[in-house]
């Protein structure tokens, strides 16, 4: 098909995600960009693939007719492509990424310096390319990584990192400050780097679903289904309506609880030790009953290709329904509480603001976008099932501080508790699992779903044997931890943290 | 102020009870004497360290705190920095990136330490495994007297692992 105002042949890729692809030449690539920059859409992963006897790189543009993947040729003997940081900023990072994995470059973009290569092994060898050596092993050491330095009278710098000073993951943050007040903020990340994309390369398509599972510990759903979604279509398989619906009872699952740490941590990072502790029991009770009902406190392995591992019971069922009936009570009264808490208020509002102009140019995505008006939410834009079938209601805000990233927090515990409740209502009985054909040998396929944090994405592609040649897994990370180095501009140093925690970003996620 | 306080009174006390020390958790003899251990057994501070995990750990190392198992109560704190430590808490395969952070924070941790290994991944590597970009398990990089596996261990594993690092072995 040709899709509009796009001079390209679009291909559909087979699967329960509108997804279309196009291979492209150079000026393709690029026009392409710019025209769906231009008409609203963005960029949402940019990775590469070795395509013997050269490379190649993928672009995935979120449009209004549904997701775009551009695959351009890189030759071997001038592995380079032009970068479209310019049109889209999220790419630099993307670009850095995929020159330290597979050592193709990105022309036009001046920040050469590595990404997730920091010392771990030498910069002419390239881990993602086939002839890698696995076995070999480099002498790790300290490498300079040459941070942006701001000059001037009392300007100083408070390096923080790689380990933090509470229970979180590492990365380093390089702070430019006046007194207390912060000039620039510089993120270094990549320390999580454990080799993720080299490890699917040569797995069998359940194999890989144990990896995918683990790419971020706490969007463990997210990462099946959108996992299972592109081995699914590898394999041009749909999973049963009722794992489907099943699936959507996961997510939310793990969209609450997520919430519902989050909100109490934000509290207790604002000074309210009584958040923490309520949000904390309230999670916990959602823990052990998804230990009860599904054999995991986090939901991992809970998704498998073809299906979900378990199915639940009618009595399980009844426990869910009756668990959303004291959640809504509680939650509402907490958030009464934090509304009318003018010390919470105080830290809250005008706290690590991104305009909704800013969100719009950087690319901002998931809850942190939608508190800056950023009105994307793919259970409501581009629907699976069984969002096709339920109404999803989006929360959006325009305030973009703290205080608008909790109530968007709060109005989705609320949105997810009543879509569990129609869930529970409409869901079909049938199988839960489905046995997959045989994979396609030498298949390109995609998944993609809305997490908690926003919209994580994979993409898979198979070999001629049917085990896996290529799989990306993209955090929506990589696109909000570059806005977090705006959000803290003129904040104030103590405030980093609250600011920090009201995104609530994955290092593992973005690491790889 | 009012629904707060009526809020607290209403939630009322939640903490369980800590589980006993297990001694299959314990990877090496015991590096500490019994004396030392009481000490720590009154007022334990731990420094957590992610080498490289899913976040799946420090999923499970946060609800440690939350009031069901309530670890501060026992006389159990996470400190911020390594040199206010007795224990460090390490999760993940060692990624080769993170390999300098964990040595450095263990050799900032003043002796006597305790080490205890978090998750599939800090026992064997995991599913990860060793690579160009991970080390595999954490007693690859530093000793490790406790490990604790599971993916990821419940915070009731986890307690038991700590509780069990700092018990004199009882033979």
């Amino acid at each position: 098909m040709t899709l509009e105002k796009f001079n390209l042949q679009f291909a559909r890729v087979r699967g329960a995600a509108r997804v279309f692809r196009a291979d492209v030449n150079a000026i393709e690539w690029i026009t392409a960009c710019r025209q769906v920059n231009e008409r609203g859409g963005r960029l949402v992963a940019l990775w590469g693939s070795e395509r013997a006897p050269g490379f190649a790189v993928h672009a995935a543009l979120a449009d209004a007719d549904g997701l775009l993947v551009l695959i351009l040729p890189v030759p071997q003997d001038r592995p380079s492509y032009p970068g479209i940081e310019g049109i889209f900023p999220v790419a630099g990072r993307m670009q850095r990424a995929a020159y330290d994995m597979l050592g193709i470059e990105a022309q036009g973009d001046d920040d050469r310096r590595p990404w997730l290569r920091h010392a771990a092994w030498p910069s002419d060898k390239f881990p993602l390319r086939d002839d890698f050596d696995r076995a070999c092993i480099y002498e790790p050491g300290t490498d300079d990584y040459p941070f942006v330095s701001v000059a001037g009278d009392g300007v100083h710098e408070i390096p923080v990192g790689p380990v933090h000073a509470g229970t979180i993951e590492p990365g380093h943050f390089r702070f430019s400050i006046i007194g207390e007040r912060v000039l620039r903020l510089e993120e270094r990340l990549g320390y999580k780097h454990k080799g993720i994309e080299k490890r699917f390369a040569g797995m069998s398509l359940d194999e890989g679903a144990r990896l995918a599972a683990r790419v971020s510990g706490d969007s463990t759903v997210a990462y099946g289904w959108a996992y299972a979604m592109a081995a699914e279509s590898a394999c041009g398989a749909m999973p049963p309506p009722r794992a489907a619906w099943l699936r959507a009872v996961l997510l939310e699952r793990e969209r609450i609880a997520n919430h519902l740490g989050d909100l109490g941590f934000i509290g207790n990072d604002a000074g309210l030790a009584f958040g923490l502790a309520q949000f904390s029991l309230l999670k916990e009770d959602m823990l052990r009953l998804n230990a009860e009902l599904f054999g995991h406190r986090y939901l991992m392995d809970a998704i498998v290709p073809g299906g979900v591992a378990r199915d639940i019971a009618q009595s399980g069922m009844e426990r869910v329904r009756v668990e959303a009936d004291q959640l809504t009570e509680t939650v509402a009264l907490l958030k009464n509480i934090y509304d009318e808490h003018p010390g919470l208020q105080d830290r809250f509002i005008a706290c690590g603001r991104v305009t909704p102009e800013l969100a719009a140019r950087l690319g901002l995505v998931g809850l942190a976008g939608r508190a800056s008006a950023q009105a994307l939410d793919l259970r409501e834009q581009f629907p699976v099932e069984p969002y096709d079938q339920l109404d999803v209601q989006m929360a959006t805000h325009r305030n973009g501080d703290v205080a608008a990233r909790v109530t968007v927090r709060f109005e989705e515990v609320f949105e997810s508790l009543r879509l569990i409740r129609q869930i529970l209502e409409l869901i079909p009985l049938g199988q839960t699992r489905a046995a997959l054909p045989a994979t396609a040998a030498g298949a390109f396929a995609l998944g993609i779903i809305e997490g908690w944090r926003g919209e994580v994405l994979v993409a898979l592609e198979t070999g001629a044997n049917g085990a896996i040649a290529r799989c990306h897994a993209h955090d929506p990370s990589w696109q909000n931890w570059p806005v977090i180095e705006h959000a803290v501009i003129d904040n104030i140093v103590p405030d980093f943290p609250l600011i920090n925690k009201s995104f609530n970003l994955s290092y593992s996620g973005q690491d790889l | 102020m009012y629904n707060i306080l009526k809020q607290i009174v209403t939630t009322g006390i939640k903490t369980e009870p800590p589980p006993a020390a297990d001694e299959a958790l314990r990877a090496t003899g015991e590096r500490l004497r019994a004396d030392i251990l009481e000490y720590f057994g009154g007022a334990l501070t731990i420094r957590h360290v992610d080498a490289g995990s899913c976040n799946g750990c420090e999923l499970e190392i946060n609800a440690l705190n939350n009031p069901y198992y309530n670890l501060e109560g026992l006389g159990i704190k996470f400190v911020a920095s390594p040199r206010h430590a007795d224990m460090l808490l390490v999760t993940g395969p060692v990624s080769r990136n993170m390999e300098v952070a964990l040595q450095r924070t263990y050799d900032a941790t003043p002796e006597p330490k305790l080490v205890v290994a978090l998750g599939e991944c800090g026992c064997t590597g995991g599913i990860f495994g060793e690579s160009y970009a991970s080390r595999g398990r954490v007693s690859n990089v530093i000793p490790v007297d406790v490990a604790v596996p599971g993916c990821p261990p419940t915070p009731f594993a986890i307690m038991q692992g700590i509780l069990t690092a700092i018990s004199a072995k009882k033979t």
